[in-house]
């Protein structure tokens, strides 16, 4: 489904400040592939999503989607095959506007937007029902503004948001790493039942190594820029947390340094 | 005090005009508002846009043509001076103030090419306009206070049409949030180009109506032309954000606000203010009514506190 073929991305070239995020990078998702993203401090993970995403271009190699090669599309065109949720609350939606003219946004993604009326009344029983399967009690809110929603509502909605068109992909940055982690928890269940009722094929980044384990049905490790542990299947069921340092100080040779992942 | 008194017994008779004017520059300040408040960029084009569409509709007329397609010439007119700012921003990625007070400057010379000189008058009495400072007492269609008060109401139901509809509702979401925007697929720089179009063609539309107003067009007749906008708009929120929250009601809102700003200025001049201040004026009440919210939230932040002691009133 998800095709990167070696790309590389070096931000500020030939300053003081050089920074190789992406070093050669390839890795294959197979449709229906819930993939569990850890590594360090700047170890390439969001930079990995964000250029998947086409947040801005990479320096070389290639980006394919089932099959269409994505590499030199912006990010808005990519948005047709991909649906993201941020690290922060804020990003995911636009908070001077109403639940439902978020959802109706969201519904649109990858069509031409016409002259035609933004919301209609039958988009809104759908976004209703969509609704209240958050058991947020926001389906009674449609017209309120995102604004005055709360972080894991927000997050929560744009979850909704990202999947509500069954993307071919599904990106999620670190999505629970600014809620406290009663609403952490209810996101990231909601999450993993949405992507399992939807077979979507997702990338998901986290910094909880047993969040890591526990969710999807691969785990890959990365180390300055690359790939650097695969695993998938019975051998990822049976993984535990010391398995994964252990791992890494073999691949990369040094400790797994991530502040969140000491703190958590 | 008596020569106050005096003076102030003049306003009634200078107030049809002052609400004349306040409903012509009502209309560039709703175009002000779209960028100023839904697309969050703060567009200087309006300085030079404005004396292009009035410029652009007395040529016109001059040449003969019907004075709606002059005013359609003049919305189109205007529709490219956005367009040029919006490509400056967008595709030049200059910043986008910088942009406007480029096209801004630009559009001085452009202006000076198209009425081919600073000022050009047109005679109501040998041309057909559609309304004329003349006609402000008479009770007529032509009358400027009803002319374009009509057309207010059909600009802002359109633009209510608009901003509904799904490319109308990608634009305002470009505006809160471009970054999601992207993430849901929308082309936010076409869209900011979009914007700052409809945006700068209300505004030479307005410009257009002003000049047919006061019987000529002149290249500086903008000049300041964004402090009145933003004038209107935070006096129309002043007034009305607590009650009106409706999209169409809003763009009312900074009509009314643009007609109390002319009422306001007629008022001052009435009791005998230097003309000459009138800008130094004009910057004054906007710098003040943008650091209201500002030091409402900065000192006044109790809301608590303040039910409280509505409570307490009430009990009392």
């Amino acid at each position: 489904m998800l095709d990167i073929q070696n790309i590389s991305k070096t931000f500020n070239a030939g300053t003081v400040n050089e920074k190789t995020a992406l070093d050669g990078l390839s890795l294959h998702l197979n449709e229906g592939d819930f993939v569990t993203v850890i590594g360090g401090n700047g170890a390439g993970k969001s930079t990995m999503l964000n250029a998947v995403a086409g947040v801005w271009p990479v320096d070389e190699g290639k980006i394919l989607i089932d099959g269409v090669d994505v590499t030199r599309l912006g990010e808005y065109q990519r948005a047709a095959y991909i649906g993201r949720v941020f690290q922060d609350p804020m990003t995911g939606t636009a908070a001077t506007m109403q639940i439902e003219e978020n959802l109706a946004l969201a519904a649109r993604r990858g069509q031409r937007r016409t002259l035609r009326i933004g919301i209609t009344k039958e988009e809104r029983e759908r976004y209703r029902t969509l609704l209240k399967t958050l058991d947020l009690g926001l389906e009674n809110r449609l017209t309120a503004r995102v604004g005055l929603l709360s972080g894991g509502q927000r997050q929560a909605l744009t979850l909704l948001m990202a999947t509500m068109n069954r993307p071919k992909l599904l990106l999620l940055d670190e999505h629970t790493a600014a809620l406290d982690p009663k609403t952490a928890l209810k996101v990231l269940t909601l999450s993993a039942k949405i992507v399992e009722e939807n077979k979507l094929t997702t990338l998901m980044i986290t910094h909880n190594m047993k969040d890591a384990i526990k969710y999807g049905n691969r785990l890959i490790m990365m180390h300055e820029g690359h790939v650097i542990y695969d695993v998938s299947g019975e051998e990822k069921k049976k993984l535990k947390v010391a398995d994964l340092l252990a791992k890494f100080q073999v691949a990369s040779g040094s400790e797994l340094a991530n502040d969140r992942m000491m703190l958590s | 005090m008596d020569l106050i008194i005096t003076r102030l017994a003049n306003l009634p008779g200078a107030l049809p005009g002052a609400c004349a004017q306040g409903l012509i520059w009502g209309i560039m300040a709703i175009g002000v508002y779209l960028t100023f408040r839904i697309l969050d960029v703060a567009d200087l084009t309006v300085d030079g846009s404005f004396a292009t569409g009035g410029a652009v509709c007395v040529i016109c007329l001059l040449a003969g043509q019907n004075v709606w397609v002059a005013l359609l010439a003049a919305l189109i007119s205007g529709l490219i001076c956005g367009l040029v700012t919006g490509l400056l921003h967008t595709f030049m990625g200059i910043p986008a103030i910088l942009s406007g007070i480029l096209t801004q400057l630009a559009l001085y010379s452009i202006n000076l090419k198209i009425l081919g000189k600073s000022n050009q008058s047109i005679n109501v009495d040998k041309y057909d306009l559609l309304i004329s400072l003349r006609w402000v007492r008479d009770l007529a269609l032509h009358n400027p206070v009803i002319m374009v008060a009509i057309l207010t109401v059909a600009t802002i139901a359109v633009l209510y049409w608009f901003f509904g509809t799904e490319l109308g509702c990608s634009i305002r979401a470009t505006g809160s949030n471009p970054q999601m925007s992207r993430a849901q697929g929308i082309n936010t720089a076409r869209n900011t180009v979009l914007g700052l179009m409809v945006s700068n063609g209300l505004v030479a539309l307005s410009g257009a109506l002003l000049s047919q107003y006061q019987g000529f067009a002149d290249v500086s007749m903008g000049r300041g032309a964004i402090v009145i906008g933003l004038a209107a708009v935070i006096i129309g929120e002043a007034i009305f954000s607590r009650i009106f929250h409706n999209f169409a009601l809003i763009l009312f809102s900074v009509s009314v606000g643009a007609v109390v700003y002319y009422i306001v200025i007629q008022l001052v001049l009435t009791m005998g203010l230097d003309a000459n201040l009138l800008k130094l004026l004009s910057a004054l009440v906007v710098a003040i009514f943008l650091a209201v919210p500002y030091w409402k939230g900065k000192y006044f932040a109790k809301p608590v506190v303040k039910k409280t002691k509505k409570e307490d009133q009430t009990h009392a």
